[in-house]
């Protein structure tokens, strides 16, 4: 089927109109040597048909909606209000473009401007774009951002308790740019201070910090901001947005610039994409961010109108001279972290840190609880996340899990090979005891056969 | 009086919510977390009812133009009918409540999925393999590139240098740069193509890559592409497709065959995922083979489990999909997990519903379209290239700005008819550019509403250009003053960022 409302009838009396004697003539330009490419596709179908093709395809599947899944690691399963279904899918919001012609827009560019705004004031940040892909092009995002803008600092600083795909991607796309890219240590779960005193220094273009980590502990951004201020390196925060309602903020520990994965605010697992990332910044760097962003003006009457801007910094203007290549924005995911933000609200975004710190320590305490296992860091604090160790390698705790239709954590072995007992465990708000008590039974009957450790009795 | 601002709708104590109640152990907030790492003060975020929040984003959706709402001719931008099958699909929770470290075991549809989208993209396009992590377009520009330097490298020089015609895409050079390549410029000749002996004279083998649109952003086919292929070829560049019109080019010509080695998609434009207000995209990247090691991992196989190799097959047996990490040549990776799934499903979904002769239909239906507006426009508004065009057609508004209003007002007057404004002041080599891109999901009826308005401005213009420099009339606000965004910056409600 397709999606053309002109007939053969149609477009042949159009062609008359053109002068054009078929539909070839307004192709001669092509070689005709191209004009040969023959492909093939599966043959096209009707919408019955496509329905049942991508159902079967969907019932292959097994979703959360049937699994228990306390898998974390970047991307968590949170509640989302069904207003924000509802709202998104509205074909205004939905299948319209970058607001390029304000008056045309209104709608979306209002959005933008309240979602920079709600996202300054969760981070305690000055500045907000109108949000970039993700949180790890995010962080690639930060690193071409600092380097640009400090041409003579040629290193970067990232903590090796960073998302491993984050330092992955921050790699890969710097690879033309000849940075040096260093990464620091971690004690007890957190980057090593010591470490980061040691080698911050004044060709260093920024230190990247992800709090809380990716084993869920709460690094001391505190002191990491105090040791990094004097050498002059931009101080780059990954943080969790949900966190936000309980933790300190990027703004108060003075962080130049705070950034991360929205997909936490509302926005659907759907295997990995599309998500958002969100990047703010100090007022002193409002010139330096890239990304779309919408600010505030008047209209030709006087009343209140916004439209995007700061537009020279961007690459449809100064091409190969612009701060990014970057493009579009994610306007519909921003739109959807906005209504989340909305609903919840300034005594929502607490209560829902707190419910998230409650059930992880209370899912911490079951499990540790059991015979031969013990958090792997326990002077540590963590939020929704923790890394437990297993008394057999944790693949094999989650491959039995599997079998019950559980999904225990990501065995951490998946990233750094030498740790094969240590289990990465996230328990959000949408846990409850029940399911927290589930998990520990199974955990427990998993492993009570086995010859235990002596550490571990 | 002026839509408020949520802001402005928050009423302490107004909540929208409701959590579950916490009815384990209890524990204190310091218990958990130490004082100095807590947050004092909660962030001021709105305080409204679930009412207030739907009226609020409803009220404001009704201020915008969309594909649903308005014709949205929109140049380079493919703004065509978002078939809604394609997003009830991809909203089904086999698809969209997948964790991505689920193990394979468990998605088996979905990692089929995206391998069948690989192999069909490659069969659009003639490449031999695709990446779908890339998010954006401009994302995918950057992969693109950084293949093309893990290439040269590999074969013991990064090269040095990009070439891009004036007429490209910003995101082109700015991609360049970020790849760490040094950007040359190509100018234009008069018949809109690409000058090919500017083109010749500026290839050396410094140049690792030569970044071509085509059709490009003059809405016309290149017609050397075949000679600027060998040409390239021959000095060991490599040749890079933005796919940003291939919405012309489907089931009539395919970029592989042209010599493309590294090609980007925009399935937001051809493969008509919904725009979203500026994103969600993706940036799908193919190669031919020779770039193939380079892709980012992990990379979707299938492993077909037969047992023992000379063991027969049995008759339920179902192939397995994996992800593969193992990549010693990788580039690396582009973004987290892989890739904007979601919008996957729905470039996966329409093309589906298509096949390869629907597809060709699309591309016709464009092309027509296309032509049409320029047969009946091409009197009262500059057609500074006479060939026929592909599936979009660039107009000057220069005899109209002598009149005293340019291409920014004929825009802003063409809202006051219920039409979203074509792109503007783009492709930079035509002054006072209109770039009008109707698509195949218009109507003749349409066009022609369209047409009549066009022609009607272009009377305005002659009559009262001083009107038409005041519009729009109609919009829920006048003409924003982009000047004083910018001057009295103020991005961030109730802060100065001035």
């Amino acid at each position: 089927m397709d999606y053309i409302p002109n007939t053969d009838a149609d477009f042949d009396a159009m062609l008359r109109e053109i002068g054009a004697r078929d539909f070839d003539a307004l192709i001669a330009e092509i070689p005709p040597a191209l004009r040969q490419s023959q492909f093939e596709l599966p043959p096209a179908l009707s919408e019955p048909e496509l329905q049942r093709e991508l159902k079967s395809l969907a019932a292959r599947n097994r979703s959360l909606d049937q699994l228990l899944s306390f898998i974390g690691a970047g991307a968590y399963e949170h509640f989302v209000p069904s207003v924000i279904d509802h709202l998104a899918s509205r074909g205004e919001f939905y299948t319209a473009y970058t607001p390029y012609q304000a008056e045309a827009s209104q709608g979306t560019l209002q959005v933008l401007y309240e979602y920079q705004t709600m996202i300054c004031r969760l981070t305690g940040m000055d500045v907000s774009n109108a949000s970039l892909y993700d949180g790890g092009s995010a962080v690639g995002e930060s690193a071409f951002l600092a380097l640009g803008a400090q041409p003579r600092r040629r290193k970067l600083l990232v903590s090796s308790a960073v998302h491993p795909e984050y330092r992955q991607i921050l790699r890969t796309c710097l690879a033309g740019l000849g940075v040096q890219i260093v990464e620091l240590p971690t004690v007890d779960g957190v980057t090593d201070l010591d470490a980061l005193a040691a080698k911050v220094d004044d060709v260093t273009a920024a230190v990247i910090l992800q709090s809380p980590n990716f084993f869920g502990c709460i690094e001391p951004m505190q002191r990491a901001g105090e040791l990094i201020e004097p050498s002059g390196a931009w101080f780059v925060a990954c943080v969790n947005p949900i966190s936000l309602g309980a933790l300190k903020p990027p703004g108060e520990y003075g962080a130049d610039l705070a950034l991360g994965e929205g997909q936490p605010l509302g926005i659907p697992l759907s295997f990995g994409g599309p998500y958002v990332g969100f990047l703010t910044s100090s007022q002193r760097l409002v010139h330096k961010i890239s990304g779309r962003i919408v600010g505030r003006s008047v209209d030709a009457d006087g009343g209140r109108a916004f439209c995007l801007t700061l537009q020279a910094r961007e690459q449809h203007i100064r091409r190969e001279k612009a701060t990014s290549n970057i493009c579009t924005n994610q306007s519909l995911m921003a739109l959807r972290a906005s209504i989340f933000m909305a609903v919840l609200g300034k005594a929502g975004m607490r209560e829902l840190a707190e419910l998230n710190l409650l059930r992880s320590h209370q899912a911490a305490d079951a499990i540790t609880a059991l015979p031969g296992f013990a958090l792997k860091w326990p002077r540590t604090p963590f939020f929704n996340e923790f890394v437990v160790t297993c008394p057999v390698p944790a693949r094999t705790v989650c491959s039995r899990l599997e079998r019950e239709g559980i999904l225990a954590g990501v065995p951490l072995s998946r990233f750094f090979p030498q740790m094969e007992r240590e289990l990465l465990v996230c328990v959000t708000e949408v846990k409850l005891s029940s399911d927290i008590e589930r998990l520990a039974d199974a955990l427990r009957r998993a492993t009570e056969h086995h010859e235990l450790p002596i550490s571990h009795r | 009086m002026k839509d408020l601002l949520i802001f402005e709708r928050s009423v302490p104590g107004h909540r929208g919510y409701a959590l579950p109640v916490y009815d384990g152990p209890k524990k204190k907030l310091v218990e958990m977390v130490p004082q100095e790492l807590l947050r004092e003060r909660g962030a001021d975020l709105p305080e409204v009812s679930e009412v207030d929040v739907v009226r609020h984003y409803t009220r404001l959706s009704q201020l915008n133009f969309s594909v649903d709402t308005h014709f949205y001719p929109l140049g380079s931008c493919t703004m065509k009918y978002n078939p809604k099958v394609n997003d009830q699909m991809a909203s089904l929770a086999g698809f969209a409540n997948l964790h991505p470290y689920q193990p394979a075991s468990t998605t088996q549809g979905m990692l089929q999925l995206l391998a069948e989208l690989e192999q069909m993209l490659c069969a659009i396009t003639g490449m031999d393999a695709f990446t779908l992590q890339p998010a954006a377009g401009a994302h995918g520009e950057l992969t693109g590139l950084l293949l093309v330097r893990a290439y040269h490298t590999q074969r013991g020089n990064p090269r040095k240098k990009v070439i891009v015609p004036d007429s490209a895409h910003g995101t082109n050079p700015s991609s360049a740069r970020m790849a760490g390549y040094e950007v040359v410029t190509i100018p234009s000749a008069a018949n809109g193509e690409v000058d090919f002996e500017a083109f010749r004279a500026a290839l050396d083998d410094q140049v690792a890559a030569v970044m071509l649109t085509n059709p490009s952003t003059h809405g016309i086919f290149e017609t050397r592409i075949l000679d600027i292929a060998r040409l390239a070829h021959e000095k060991g560049a490599l040749l890079y497709y933005d796919g940003a019109n291939l919405n012309a080019l489907l089931g009539l010509a395919r970029p592989g065959d042209m010599g493309f080695d590294v090609v980007h998609l925009n399935p937001h434009k051809t493969f008509s995922t919904p725009h979203g207000g500026g994103g969600p995209g993706a940036g799908p990247v193919g190669v031919k083979g020779a770039l193939a090691p380079y892709l980012p991992a992990p990379r979707i196989v299938k492993h077909v489990n037969a047992g023992a190799a000379n063991a027969p097959r049995p008759a339920h047996h179902e192939p397995a999909f994996a992800l593969d990490y193992d990549r010693p040549l990788s580039i690396g990776r582009m973004r987290t997990f892989y890739g904007n799934v979601g919008i996957l499903v729905r470039a996966h979904t329409y093309i589906r519903a298509h096949g390869a002769e629907g597809l060709r239909r699309v591309s016709r239906g464009a092309i027509i379209n296309a032509n049409y507006v320029k047969a009946k426009l091409r009197d009262l508004y500059d057609d500074p290239f006479p060939q026929p065009c592909m599936h979009e057609v660039v107009l000057s508004a220069r005899r109209q700005k002598k009149q005293g209003a340019g291409a920014r007002d004929i825009a802003k007057r063409l809202l006051d008819f219920g039409f979203h404004a074509p792109t503007v002041y783009f492709p930079l080599t035509v002054p006072e550019a209109l770039m009008i891109e109707p698509t195949e999901t218009e109507s003749q009826r349409t066009l022609d509403r369209f047409i009549a308005v066009m022609r009607q401005i272009a009377e305005e213009i002659e009559r009262d250009a001083a009107m038409l420099r005041r519009a729009p009339f109609t919009m829920p606000v006048k003409r924003v003053d982009e000047v004083k965004a910018a001057r009295d910056l103020d991005v961030n409600y109730g802060k100065r960022n001035a």
